[in-house]
């Protein structure tokens, strides 16, 4: 069976999302590097393969998959018999790493992408960072860790006692934040959020992506 | 059987998707409006439905819900067997309805959900447009939009995900419905004849006709 191709990017976040994914449920894959500063990802043959232009995109045989959350629900569902179960066994288990997946989406990502892009890409292309926007950035992130940090004193995962696709969304944007940003304290502060990233960034899965992001 | 409850409003727009696929999925609710005005979604009964605060949630049985894309895939899921089918037949299908549905929540959904709070729920609250935010998200959009008609026009299909109706489609209603209306955008079909056609077939499906009699037009 041919490998699944991964057309990304080493420092991609969603790239790594996927990457951490195919490790987890022990799925073979080629990856294949687009070349983001040259614009390659605008061009014509990866837009065949993404129609927005953005990294990543999946090939499995003849399906061509992106966005890279419907991605790792697709390697989840298709390679359920191997690796842990990210989905959840039962429908109620299921809805619920459903609505954590949408809250990293909906709420999660915004602020934390904001603090990433005004401290690492921006002065990257030679900008200042935008202190106003980190400021508001941070206070919403914080609005979400403390229901992060509610809910984490209940279950040891988002979704139930169980690390599922919504937990497996998380590790590439905190690992960022923590080790690039300078924001390690919107996790140590709290003690269950602090446990639950202890945990999952010491899974065998999120340490292999963590090597490929090493420049 | 219990009759699912959807704590929301049935003006607002997320509320409004859960809505259209109760009815798509010929499934029996009661809505239980919030009252945001006077903050009832800040206080602790619905922060236990809900903890980050937000309209909607839903009860069935003893399962409690939030995240409008999150219901209707469980909706979508449990009541299987009736109305509408909505997540595709094939797990192939099932990954395209899938990354379309994720196209709306992230390519679609920050740009209207901009131009419709600048536009509409700004003023009503006292507050002024800022026509530069719309004018950007315009752009972002229009970039989105032309990407949609692309599709259209290339693969010849009906609907985002396949010759099928899905939670894709359904995705869209509620923030499309306020954009192309109230919100006065209306312009962004008229270049677009394959998105006016999809526009035009999934605005005037039964169900979402019961749902948008109680949005603004």
């Amino acid at each position: 069976m041919a490998p699944v191709k991964v057309h990304g990017h080493p420092l991609s976040g969603a790239t790594a999302t996927v990457i951490a994914c195919l490790h987890e449920k022990q799925v073979e894959y080629e990856f294949v590097s687009v070349d983001l500063s040259s614009g390659a990802h605008k061009q014509p043959s990866f837009l065949a393969l993404n129609p927005f232009g953005q990294v990543p995109a999946v090939q499995d045989g003849d399906l061509v998959l992106f966005e890279s959350r419907a991605i790792i629900k697709y390697l989840a569902k298709k390679y359920e018999g191997q690796g842990p179960d990210l989905l959840g066994s039962t429908l109620a288990e299921q809805a619920l790493v459903e609505q954590w997946s949408q809250v990293e989406g909906q709420s999660f990502n915004s602020p934390c992408s904001a603090i990433l892009f005004q401290i690492i890409f921006v002065p990257r292309r030679g900008g200042q960072t935008d202190e106003a926007v980190v400021a508001s950035s941070v206070e919403k992130l914080n609005k979400v860790l403390d229901v992060y940090e509610e809910k984490l004193s209940k279950s040891k995962y988002l979704a139930g006692d169980f690390f599922s696709l919504a937990d497996l969304q998380h590790p590439v944007y905190i690992h960022y934040l923590v080790n690039a940003c300078g924001k390690g304290e919107l996790i140590s502060c709290r003690k269950h959020v602090s446990a639950w990233w202890e945990d999952i960034s010491s899974r065998p899965g999120w340490k292999k992506v963590t090597e490929m992001m090493k420049p | 059987m219990a009759k699912v409850k959807v704590y929301g409003l049935p003006f607002s727009t997320c509320t409004a998707r859960v809505l259209a696929c109760l009815h798509e999925k010929e499934v029996d609710y009661e809505l239980i409006p919030v009252n945001l005005m006077a903050g009832a979604h800040k206080q602790p009964p619905f922060l236990a439905l809900n903890p980050f605060g937000q309209i909607p949630a839903i009860e069935d049985g003893d399962l409690t819900l939030f995240e409008s894309r999150a219901i209707t895939k469980y909706l979508s899921n449990n009541y299987e067997g009736r109305g509408t089918k909505l997540l595709g037949g094939t797990v192939r299908e099932q990954a395209i309805v899938e990354e379309w549905c994720e196209v709306e929540a992230q390519q679609f959904n920050p740009p209207s959900y901009a131009i419709v709070q600048q536009i509409l729920i700004i003023p009503m609250r006292g507050g002024t447009t800022d026509a530069s935010v719309v004018e950007s998200n315009l752009t972002k959009l229009s970039g989105v939009l032309d990407v949609y008609e692309e599709r259209f026009s290339k693969t010849k299909l009906n609907y985002l995900a396949g010759d099928f109706f899905s939670l894709a489609d359904l995705h869209h209603l509620p923030f499309a419905h306020y954009l192309f209306n109230a919100a006065g955008q209306g312009h962004l079909l008229d270049s677009r004849p394959h998105l006016k056609a999809w526009w035009e077939q999934i605005s005037s499906r039964p169900a979402w006709n019961i749902v948008k009699l109680n949005m603004k037009k």
